[in-house]
């Protein structure tokens, strides 16, 4: 009993002094821990308190190839411009005019380290400088000096482009000229276009009309030109097979436009008593509306034919496939890579491409126009060229490791890339 | 002269947009020719929008087939025209009519619901346009097929299903990853092989366009 009640009542000194000293050392632990944790709170407000970076290296450059009004600043940005946990909150751009009183000219968002200074006069001459904002300071950068916009005559960055059109164009107008001379140029034939007169005939025999739609560009658009352009043919032809020829239109200047070029075609065709206004009418600049409308009268009137030759988008299935259903012989045209897969498989023939455009020359049989589409050709010889050249470089630069194919087929990459 | 001096104003205004292009003093010229187009087409309307009436108008008055139809157009056209250029239901005349008004009303509840009935036929349209060319009636189209096949297996999971078992060598034959290979290899090739020749066309066409030999679109001098 009695060394059971020592043990619980009167503790010995010993016994204490070993409980006390790992208390103590707690206790100094979590004072130490404390004050730590404490420290580490200074240390930030600390930085909150130091004074902010300025951007530095800041340089105001003339903007290359432009019409000397514009400039170019870059800089580095502020060492406390960190992502997320950053001081900065904007930078302010001041330009100086003439040594005159500087005025904001821009608030960027943190990160920034370029900005293109616009609608500056070659007379004056600018200097710039950039404030680092955060939220209870600010730094201003040093003063750039003074600088003068200059003006560029020519592109020189575009120069392989300039070089590409002189060729081509060059090669067009050879072509035409030795056209002109009565050489004869051979043309492969284009499926598409052979088929025009057998549509027509085909109207003519089911007596129903031939509905003839040019897309939904306007005038401003070469692909709607074009459509004009075999416009002229197809009416024509259509005066010489006394048939009817329904026109709906998504803009009033097409609806201009294609008017005067049914006139023409019935002149020539020499029954200009023939054409009425009516031929074509206009419907709506709207997308769909237009759509809504053109369905309505392939469904109603059932047209023998029907050309779709223009600029078209998310309605050429739509228009297509409801030509098809009605039973027309459809000829599709379009410089819309996206639609052709479209066209393609729902109408009877389809122009790809370049077809819409060469199509006028095509139809017209004259030397000039046959003449520009030899010269074409020329481009495309460069591009297979520079194509299989390319290609071969490359694989045989991976195979060899061989340092100069791989310069070699950058160099001509080059040629055909055009930088800003 | 209706044709030359049409033809000058092409020939003059072609040469400086070629100029405007290269040469930054007369890059603002490119931009004044795109503005003046767009007034231009603006006066047009006039012409689009007088003809819509007439035309309608008469097919009323002439009881010509489907005259029903006119009615719907010239109240559609005319409801419109009025809401907008009235203001009609707008707190003032400054008021922004796409965003209050009858106009903004009929907009939003009427014409946005119909154009988007009009484009969701797409979705049929697709189905039945797929069908008549994927049918395997020759080698093409059998080709067509199979690529086809291929790349609509690969973009579901149940593609990823069913090759997921081949070893890492032959992971090309995996069916997401032929799919991949079909759409930037091959049909990439194709696609920049019209690309090339469209730009060309285009060139061809430009210069036609501008030294006047291409002059169809201009009507004829008699007339």
């Amino acid at each position: 009993m009695s060394p059971r009640r020592s043990t619980t009542g009167a503790r010995p000194p010993v016994l204490c002094s070993c409980l006390l000293i790992p208390l103590v050392f707690f206790f100094l632990f979590l004072t130490n821990s404390a004050s730590l944790a404490q420290g580490e709170t200074e240390v930030v407000d600390t930085t909150a308190t130091t004074p902010l970076a300025p951007v530095t290296s800041l340089l105001a450059q003339d903007f290359k190839y432009d019409d000397g009004d514009k400039l170019m600043l870059t800089w580095v940005p502020s060492i406390d411009d960190i992502p997320v946990t950053g001081r900065v909150t904007a930078y302010e751009v001041y330009q100086i005019c003439n040594n005159g009183e500087p005025h904001r000219i821009a608030e960027l968002l943190p990160e920034v380290s370029t900005f293109r200074v616009e609608e500056l006069h070659r007379d004056s001459s600018y200097q710039f400088y950039v404030l680092a904002l955060a939220e209870d300071a600010s730094a201003q950068s040093v003063v750039t000096a003074a600088i003068t916009p200059e003006q560029e005559w020519l592109k020189w960055n575009w120069l392989n482009l300039m070089v590409m059109t002189i060729v081509v164009c060059g090669a067009v107008m050879v072509f035409i000229k030795t056209a002109t001379k009565g050489r004869k140029l051979f043309v492969r034939k284009i499926a598409g276009l052979e088929a025009v007169d057998e549509a027509i005939g085909r109207a003519t025999e089911m007596g129903r009309p031939i509905l003839y739609i040019p897309g939904i560009n306007d005038m401003d658009d070469v692909q709607t030109l074009a459509s004009l352009t075999i416009l002229g043919h197809v009416a024509e032809q259509v005066a010489n097979y006394d048939i009817k020829i329904r026109m709906p239109v998504a803009r009033s200047l097409v609806m201009t436009a294609a008017r005067e070029t049914i006139k023409a075609g019935y002149q020539t065709a020499g029954r200009p008593d023939a054409y009425t206004d009516d031929m074509v009418s206009y419907i709506t600049d709207e997308q769909f509306g237009y759509v809504a409308a053109v369905n309505g009268i392939m469904v109603r009137e059932k047209p023998a034919t029907v050309f779709l030759l223009g600029a078209f988008f998310a309605e050429s299935l739509i228009l297509a496939e409801t030509g098809n259903s009605v039973g027309a012989i459809q000829i599709a045209g379009t410089a819309r890579p996206a639609q052709l897969p479209f066209f393609i498989a729902a109408c009877d023939f389809t122009l790809i491409g370049e077809e819409l455009f060469a199509a006028s020359a095509y139809l017209s049989d004259e030397p000039k126009a046959l003449g520009s589409l030899k010269g074409q050709d020329v481009g495309k010889g460069i591009a297979m060229a520079a194509i299989i050249i390319g290609v071969t470089l490359t694989t045989l630069a991976t195979l060899t490791g061989a340092e100069w194919m791989s310069s070699a087929t950058e160099l001509i990459r080059s040629w055909f890339v055009v930088t800003d | 002269m209706r044709r030359e001096i049409p033809l000058i104003i092409t020939i003059s205004v072609g040469f400086l947009a070629i100029l405007s292009f290269f040469s930054p003093p007369f890059e603002p010229l490119g931009e004044d020719f795109t503005l003046f187009f767009d007034i231009i087409a603006v006066f047009a309307f006039f012409l689009g929008g007088g003809n819509l009436m007439r035309v309608h108008i008469d097919k009323l008055i002439k009881r010509k087939k489907d005259w029903g139809f006119s009615i719907v157009t010239l109240v559609g056209f005319l409801v419109m025209l009025v809401a907008g250029l009235g203001k009609i239901g707008a707190e003032s005349i400054t008021s922004d009519i796409t965003r209050e008004g009858l106009f903004s009303t009929l907009y939003y509840n009427v014409h946005l619901p119909l154009g988007s009935t009009m484009y969701a036929l797409l979705a049929f349209f697709v189905a039945s346009a797929s069908y008549r060319a994927f049918r395997a009636k020759n080698r093409e189209a059998t080709v067509l097929l199979i690529a086809a096949f291929i790349i609509l297996l690969g973009s579901t999971p149940i593609g990823q299903m069913l090759t997921n078992w081949m070893p890492e060598g032959m992971s090309i034959l995996e069916i997401p990853n032929l799919a991949v290979w079909i759409m930037s290899s091959p049909n990439l090739a194709g696609q920049r092989a019209i690309m090339i020749g469209i730009g060309l066309g285009v060139v061809s066409m430009s210069l036609r366009l501008i030294l006047g030999i291409e002059r169809t679109y201009l009507g004829k001098d008699s007339g």
